[in-house]
């Protein structure tokens, strides 16, 4: 029955009279005027498993069911720079994602998806040069001009050695390798991200909301350091540096980051490097549901978990979302965990309602007091690591790593005392079991990955081969400092790669068919690897 | 007067999530044990050398990436080997119902799942390392 409700006049909203509308500089209340009027963000779920041919059909399923994006999730031997035939990846090939080793793998993991059409992004940091090279030789081989390509590298080499731990080469080589890459995209790939500067994985190892906040934008001023050196100018690269955040538990502190996260970059590109393209002062960000946050007891309530992120993401002005399934403190998502888990991004979108309105809680004092203090917060970090000789020097003193670990440790002890709460694990506790199916990856992915690379070595011209990663060994041996090249030749010549830029001799190992460890491995005799000290 | 316990941490196989093994590490030395974290991407003969080497009597293997039916089956072959049978092993991590029954039949003392608490992991060790026998070097 419908109710008169009293006529109450609300009092005028109190508003931050200089808050710049959506769409202006310095952007903290989103990039776009309409926001999601004009564009909903991009539905892109993470995904990858077993061999090739199983991921592939996964994203074909995927895609029929209305995601408008890829992203692949590779196994720990490909993370690794390993084939899946190598002694190390034993018991891992597929587990975590899908086995590429090879360009056969690679090609076989897009078959029947048009490059030219979707756009795909690729979790891969330390061989992503590699990873990447046998992306666009697949590109060429469907025919797909490099021009035409849109999709994003992950391709975040600082973020290993803060929290991930994936890394392989010492972090010198391997900002060489990334800036390769982001050279190499300004020249060939102008709508491809070449990097996705990440806080995901930070916060992911214990981090606060601040750190994850802090770190990440100050990798991102390294990358950008290191472009600049290259001899690339602000506008040509910064536009197509791309983000990825977390999106946590406490609703008001996540948007907040996200408006902080797009205030502090578009002043730092603007004020501190010059940038005048409007499109370098853009902080674009993909954002995914924090996988740390669910749980393995009463997993249906990981549902609910996720589309509180998922909506402080949306509110928060992302570009493109993961929302994690259900299913993701027990395994890979299974087909049905992983459909809920795109419903609830579809539900947001189309019944919510809040597509509809850009930054709608801009202009609440609770909002803009966190946004501030989370702006002023991060300034003070990224100072602290100027300090100590920016961030490759804060990481071999192992700065950032350790207040990870102090964050971390600290909420543990919340959990353990009670203060911090989590429901069906330290309170509501119920001893019922909620089963869910969940996926198996069986032992026979590991066997067929390990036949194919048998027949690869068998048939492919091993001369070739050889031939190729000696090229690729001499061209990575030339110190980046001794092929800068004179800045004011190269002035003439914008089209051109830098003749140290390892991507060319890359692409022409992947078609020789040389395999990703076999390249990685030769990367590694020229550049060494790269240990932490362990420490409690 | 008794010796503090002494306990590996380690982190075999390629993955490099370390947060849980360096809360446990943590939380095992500030209940007074003494502790050695190997550091990541460890092989089980690296870790059993170790285990050796420093004369522990726990070992705790923090595994979240899928390949814990490969890892955990050698280390405990390979102290088998060493005569360490002695040596308890602890596993913690994403690790299935129907996995976690099967190690603890081929010997593992305790399996933890996501969501257990620290006390309940330390005492675990405590009981693990009473019921240890040392290594015959």
């Amino acid at each position: 029955m419908a109710r008169d409700l009293p006529d109450i006049t609300l009092p005028d909203l109190h508003r931050e009279p200089d808050l710049p509308a959506p769409g202006s500089f310095p952007y903290t209340r989103g990039i776009h005027e309409t926001m999601y009027r004009s564009r909903l963000w991009t539905m892109r779920q993470f995904s990858g498993f077993s061999t090739p041919q199983e991921t592939n059909r996964r994203y074909r399923y995927l895609l029929e069911q209305g995601q408008t994006g890829l992203s692949v999730a590779f196994d720990l031997p490909t993370l690794m720079g390993y084939d899946a035939d190598h002694a190390l990846a034993h018991g891992e090939v597929g587990k975590c994602g899908a086995s590429v080793s090879s360009l056969e793998d690679m090609e076989t993991l897009f078959d029947g998806i048009p490059l030219d059409q979707v756009s795909v992004s690729m979790t891969i940091n330390s061989p992503a040069a590699v990873i990447w090279a046998m992306y666009l030789a697949v590109a060429r081989r469907q025919g797909v001009d490099f021009a035409r390509l849109s999709g994003t590298l992950q391709n975040d080499i600082l973020k290993e050695y803060i929290a991930q731990k994936e890394y392989i080469f010492p972090p010198k080589p391997s900002m060489r390798l990334v800036t390769d890459t982001v050279e190499f995209a300004t020249r060939k790939t102008p709508r491809f991200n070449p990097i996705s500067i990440s806080g995901y994985h930070i916060r992911e190892a214990g981090s606060t909301a601040l750190q994850e906040l802090a770190f990440t934008l100050r990798d991102g001023l390294e990358y950008v350091d290191w472009a600049l050196e290259r001899g690339l100018a602000i506008d040509e690269f910064a536009p197509r540096l791309s983000f990825f955040f977390n999106a946590h538990n406490n609703f008001f502190e996540e948007i907040a980051k996200y408006r902080a996260a797009r205030t502090l970059w578009a002043v730092l590109m603007r004020e501190h490097y010059g940038a005048r393209d409007e499109r370098s002062w853009k902080l674009r960000f993909h954002a995914q549901t924090a996988g740390c946050s669910l749980t393995w007891q009463q997993p249906y309530n990981n549902v609910v978990r996720t589309s509180l992120q998922a909506m402080a993401a949306v509110l928060g002005g992302a570009q493109s979302l993961h929302t994690n399934s259900l299913d993701e403190a027990w395994a890979l998502p299974g087909e049905h965990a992983a459909t809920l888990a795109l419903r609830t991004q579809q539900v947001i979108a189309f019944e919510s309602g809040v597509a509809g309105v850009p930054d709608p809680f801009g202009g609440s004092e609770y909002l803009e007091r966190l946004t501030l203090e989370m702006e002023n917060g991060a300034r003070d970090y990224i100072r602290a690591i100027d300090e100590k000789g920016g961030m490759i020097a804060a990481i071999e003193q192992g700065f950032p790593q350790a207040e990870i670990a102090r964050a971390s440790f600290e909420y543990q002890q919340k959990v353990e005392k009670g203060e911090a709460v989590i429901v069906g694990v330290n309170r509501y506790r119920t001893m019922e079991e909620q089963p869910i199916e969940t996926l198996r990856i069986d032992r026979s992915a590991e066997d067929r990955q390990i036949e194919k690379l048998r027949q690869l070595r068998k048939t492919r011209n091993n001369g070739d081969v050889e031939c190729a990663l000696n090229t690729l060994r001499r061209a990575a041996a030339v110190n980046a400092a001794d092929r800068k090249t004179d800045l004011s030749a190269r002035q003439q010549s914008r089209q051109d790669l830098n003749s140290g830029n390892l991507m060319p001799p890359l692409l022409d190992a992947v078609e020789a068919r040389a395999t990703l460890g076999e390249i990685c491995g030769a990367l590694r005799e020229v550049f060494g690897t790269y240990e932490e000290r362990p420490h409690i | 007067m008794s010796f503090p316990i002494r306990v590996l941490v380690a982190k075999p196989g390629l993955d490099g999530h370390d947060r849980g093994a360096r809360i446990i590490a943590r939380a095992l030395r500030d209940a007074g044990m003494e502790v050695i974290y190997t550091g990541l991407r460890q092989t089980p003969e690296m870790i059993v050398n170790a285990a050796l080497q420093e004369d522990v009597q726990v070992i705790g293997l923090s595994i979240l990436s899928g390949a814990h039916n490969a890892i955990v089956p050698r280390v405990m072959e390979l102290l088998r080997e060493k005569d360490m049978a002695g040596v308890k092993v602890i596993v913690g991590g994403i690790i299935p119902d129907d996995d976690a029954r099967e190690l603890e039949k081929q010997g593992v003392a305790a399996v933890f799942q996501p969501g257990t608490s620290l006390e309940t992991i330390v005492s675990a060790v405590r009981q693990a390392a009473e019921h240890s026998t040392p290594a015959v070097k």
